[in-house]
């Protein structure tokens, strides 16, 4: 097996990329935590793997759950749009470089990191609970009656 | 006697209900803030605090000498709270729901514990009425461990009011457990009634008899009372739309003291709470 240098991250080769679909031409989702998929991409011939994301429905610790999914498949790298902070601490702990506010298709942002063009990150760049959008039941109502006329 | 003043829907009056209420009766009672995300009833009762504590709730602290990350931890917790990962364990604190699993499991007694601040409990009086709220902490997620620690404050001896927080959730749940009676505050709109019938669903998976108050009730239409007579629900009260009341909410005023004829309808209220209970 040969290993083709990379960019400026060395060796890296699999990397995870948070994912609308299950192809290299899908989009990112700017969700890490609650992305419809990873797609783990060996950068060196562009082998993929789709996996569905178990912690997308996950009422909370969707991102930690995701983080630990990524490291079970020995991805060495994470690209996604936004990335919290339960789960930058996650990968941090696991040596997994996180690269944030990437969109286009994978394939585009793998190429982008080939070429050495993005840089990894080891803050985050949303608050905890981004990605659980409107509808989680997470607001209150606050309404006051309307003055008759 | 318990009685927790709710409603599916926000903004519909639970305040103006419960500390009204709570004025009317003057002695032996209390009443208590259970809308710790936001208390309000203390703009209406203007308490002097005469305490306040810091409320914490345990988490846990791994001794990472002792850790052999065998994940035994990591297994029972089912909020993501410790996780082992790579050649280490993470704790998130703010993840903890408490239940001290991961500290029973550990086979090392690698963990300990240590202390998340939940928000503060504040006590104190307005006149012989006795208050008590509880406010979360900015940045806290959970708040039924904080309003189950303000309903510690309960005493037998008295009446015991309750402004419980909007919709139908866990800390509603929190702030009607063990009630003795549901006080559901609505409004006469296709809002009011849509979350009042979710209330009503979970007032009567508690088991718990419940009345109603409508408020605004010279608005809307009629389908709330529809509603009410279907399901055998009594009105209690009704209060209009009148714009003296609402100057005086306004104004942080109580409507019972402005106008005493209110006073009368609050304990008739009341009186007839504690009938139904008796029959």
């Amino acid at each position: 097996m040969t290993t083709s240098k990379i960019g400026s991250e060395g060796t890296i080769m699999k990397i995870a990329v948070s994912s609308n679909g299950k192809t290299l031409d899908s989009q990112v989702d700017q969700r890490f935590g609650r992305c419809a998929y990873f797609i783990i991409v060996n950068t060196d011939d562009m082998s993929f793997e789709a996996f569905d994301n178990s912690s997308l429905a996950l009422g909370g610790g969707a991102g930690i759950q995701a983080a630990q999914f990524v490291a079970s498949k020995g991805a060495e790298a994470v690209i996604t749009g936004n990335c919290g902070p339960n789960a930058v601490r996650t990968l941090n702990a696991s040596n997994i470089k996180v690269f944030v506010g990437q969109s286009g298709t994978v394939r585009d942002v793998i190429e982008r990191y080939k070429r050495g063009e993005i840089k990894p990150t080891d803050t985050p760049n949303v608050g905890e609970h981004h990605g659980m959008g409107r509808g989680m039941g997470m607001g209150r109502g606050k309404g006051g009656g309307r003055s008759k006329a | 006697m318990i009685i927790s003043i709710a409603s599916g829907k926000g903004g519909t009056g639970k305040t103006t209900v419960a500390t009204n209420l709570a004025v009317s009766i003057e002695s032996g009672v209390q009443l208590l803030d259970c809308d710790v995300e936001e208390p309000n009833s203390h703009l209406f009762i203007k308490p002097s605090i005469e305490g306040t504590r810091i409320i914490t709730t345990p988490v846990p602290e791994v001794n990472k000498q002792k850790c052999t990350l065998c994940g035994k931890c990591a297994d029972i917790c089912q909020f993501k709270a410790i996780v082992v990962i790579a050649d280490t364990v993470l704790t998130f604190p703010e993840m903890c729901h408490s239940c001290g699993g991961c500290m029973e499991v550990c086979p090392e007694q690698a963990i300990t514990e240590t202390k998340r601040e939940l928000g503060v409990i504040e006590n104190g009086h307005r006149n012989a009425l006795e208050f008590v709220h509880g406010r979360l902490r900015i940045g806290e997620a959970m708040s039924p461990p904080l309003i189950k620690k303000v309903r510690e404050y309960t005493r037998a001896d008295m009446l015991t009011i309750i402004d419980a927080p909007p919709g139908t959730s866990c800390p509603v749940i929190a702030s009607m457990k063990n009630a003795d009676f549901i006080l559901l505050v609505t409004e006469p709109t296709p809002f009011g009634l849509n979350d009042l019938k979710l209330a009503v669903g979970a007032v009567r998976i508690l088991g718990i008899p419940c009345g109603m108050v409508i408020n605004r009730s010279d608005t809307g239409n009629d389908q709330v009372r529809q509603y009410a007579e279907k399901e055998k629900l009594p009105i209690l009260m009704e209060i209009p739309f009148e714009r003296r009341i609402a100057e005086a909410y306004s104004r942080g005023e109580m409507i019972v003291e402005l106008y005493p004829e209110w006073k009368e309808k609050f304990r008739d209220m009341y009186n007839r709470i504690e009938e139904s209970l008796q029959i």
